[in-house]
């Protein structure tokens, strides 16, 4: 059970105004509020903590080491990733994709093909793409239905001998729909292919197990799960992370440096060069905690409450075309109403305090698919109430008649 | 006749009498309704300007010695604020246009009002608004 009340207190953020009404926040898919117990994580690491990690003889050195290192264990225990090692700390999704796009340009040829899915938000479709213009390799793309799905079908017609790696995404950014990730990494695999799961989206409202899934790749961002910006992580399989080469040359990716040869630090500082974001690595680890605190069935349990109340609610109102209409998604709502621009009608919600996303949400592809020049996104929260649904859909209402 | 700067010092007084910003936003759907429309052959895509979210298509006609703007957009407040420019710099000498400065979007907030990308928006609708006066002005010397 989620006690809503109790729980918005932790997000200060939440009780601000926003053009003199009380801030509806519902852009959680782009990005999560912070509680103050992940706010404190960062204030005490910049108040006690400060100093260079991994490198320094003194005290604050590895007491700071010692917490950063503890987020990964944090980390790993909670994507149940089978060592420490395999977690790397990253500036975020888009950088841990890069970095196995990176990685793979060396091992690949003219004659192999990567699949991704038509449910891509741009982070992974263009690294592909640059991976695919330098390596020669052939892109294909696994097409969608009208409810928002991926054509499984399709999928397995596209899979070969020639297919070397699978992209994507647990969730769809855009449209909420949850991928069958299992299946797809299981025929991946039956035909010798690695897959690479983007789990931006999926992270807020899912606890993914690495081993069960058996998933090679697993990327994330924090700030997605009630962390801070500019962290992310990268989990992947020992073997095949050993296998690639490093990703940016530095400090701390080394184990010695001469001007003939250098040799390269193990996992997973092989891959972290510089002085990573290390409050942001801490805070990772304390919005983890948080989040299993409250509980992800708990979580799932919710938001499926108030997904499936905003639905009926905003489909009452007449014109309203749901995009995305899988049965099995996250608290994702992207629609339309008649002929009304998106960002007309975000930015009338705005007026009333509503924090909503308008546009192609990065995702251009899947707008080309329906033909629209996009959608009003709201994503939903654990900390979001059945009374801010009601205030979007007399919003939105109101907002029609505006604009109509 | 009505200088720019007169119908610029109008349309601030015309703001400045509304009470809060869902009436401003009214009006300038109201506005935005009234458009004066561009011809269906110039919506091309040489005729889009960039870096606006929706799509903005902007024509000018030179009539006698004055710029007559017509123009289009797939989203009702964008109209809106075209048909404001447009009530501005339409009917206007390419010379008064290229002299005018723009600070009555300041005056009416409007700017604060609109995201980051709509306000990007709107500094290309103008920068194109000003093309064609230099276009035309330089047609006319």
């Amino acid at each position: 059970m989620i006690d809503v009340k109790k729980i918005r207190k932790d997000f200060p953020i939440l009780f601000r105004k926003v053009n003199g009404q009380d801030l509806v926040y519902f852009d959680n898919a782009a990005t999560s509020q912070t509680p103050q117990q992940v706010i404190d994580v960062i204030v005490d690491y910049y108040s006690r903590l400060n100093s260079n990690i991994h490198r320094g003889v003194h005290k604050l050195s590895q007491e700071a080491t010692e917490a950063y290192e503890q987020a990964r264990i944090k980390i790993q225990k909670h994507f149940n990733a089978a060592q420490a090692y395999e977690i790397i700390l990253t500036a975020g999704t888009t950088e841990s994709i890069n970095l196995i796009a990176s990685g793979y340009s060396t091992l690949l040829g003219a004659e192999d093909e990567l699949i991704i899915s038509a449910l891509e938000h741009h982070s992974n479709i263009v690294p592909w793409q640059m991976l695919c213009e330098k390596t020669g390799a052939q892109l294909k793309v696994i097409p969608m239905t009208l409810e928002g799905t991926l054509d499984m079908g399709a999928f397995e017609t596209l899979l070969s001998s020639k297919t070397k790696l699978v992209f994507v995404n647990h969730v769809s950014n855009a449209l909420g729909t949850i991928n069958p990730i299992e299946t797809i990494i299981s025929k991946a695999h039956a035909v010798g292919a690695k897959v690479l799961i983007d789990g931006a989206q999926a992270c807020p409202h899912i606890k993914p197990d690495v081993q069960a899934l058996d998933v090679d790749f697993y990327v994330t961002s924090a700030h997605k799960l009630c962390g801070p910006t500019g962290v992310g992580m990268l989990y992947g399989k020992s073997e095949l992370l050993k296998a690639l080469p490093p990703y940016q040359g530095g400090g701390e990716m080394i184990a010695t440096v001469t001007f003939e040869k250098t040799t390269y630090a193990e996992l997973p500082h092989k891959f972290e060069a510089g002085t990573p974001n290390i409050a942001g690595g801490i805070a990772f680890g304390a919005a983890i905690d948080y989040m299993n605190s409250v509980g992800f069935d708990n979580i799932a349990n919710y938001e499926a409450e108030l997904l499936h109340y905003a639905t009926t609610e905003l489909k009452k109102i007449e014109g309203m075309k749901i995009y995305g209409e899988s049965l099995n998604k996250t608290a994702v709502l992207s629609f339309n109403v008649a002929a009304i621009h998106p960002y007309d009608l975000g930015s009338i919600l705005d007026q009333m305090g509503i924090a909503v996303r308008t546009g192609h949400h990065c995702a251009q592809p899947i707008m080309d698919f329906f033909k629209i020049p996009g959608t009003v996104r709201a994503s939903f929260s654990f900390y979001n109430t059945f009374e801010e649904i009601d205030r979007l859909v007399e919003g939105v209402r109101k907002a029609v008649v505006m604009l109509q | 006749m009505n200088t720019i700067e007169s119908i610029q010092n109008e349309i601030v007084e015309e703001f400045s009498l509304f009470e809060d910003w869902m009436q401003r936003y009214e009006y300038m759907i109201e506005l935005g309704k009234s458009l004066p429309l561009i011809d269906e052959k110039y919506k091309t895509e040489d005729h889009i300007i960039k870096g606006c979210q929706s799509k903005v298509w902007i024509h000018a006609d030179l009539e006698e010695d004055q710029l007559k703007f017509t123009a289009d957009s797939d989203a009702i407040i964008t109209k809106g604020i075209i048909a404001l420019l447009i009530r501005v710099f339409s009917n206007q000498h390419p010379k008064d246009i290229l002299e005018a400065n723009t600070d009555f979007i300041d005056k009416i907030g409007l700017k604060e009002h609109l995201s980051p990308t709509r306000a990007n928006g709107l500094v290309s609708m103008i920068k194109q608004i000003k093309m064609y006066a230099v276009a035309f002005q330089t047609q006319l010397n």
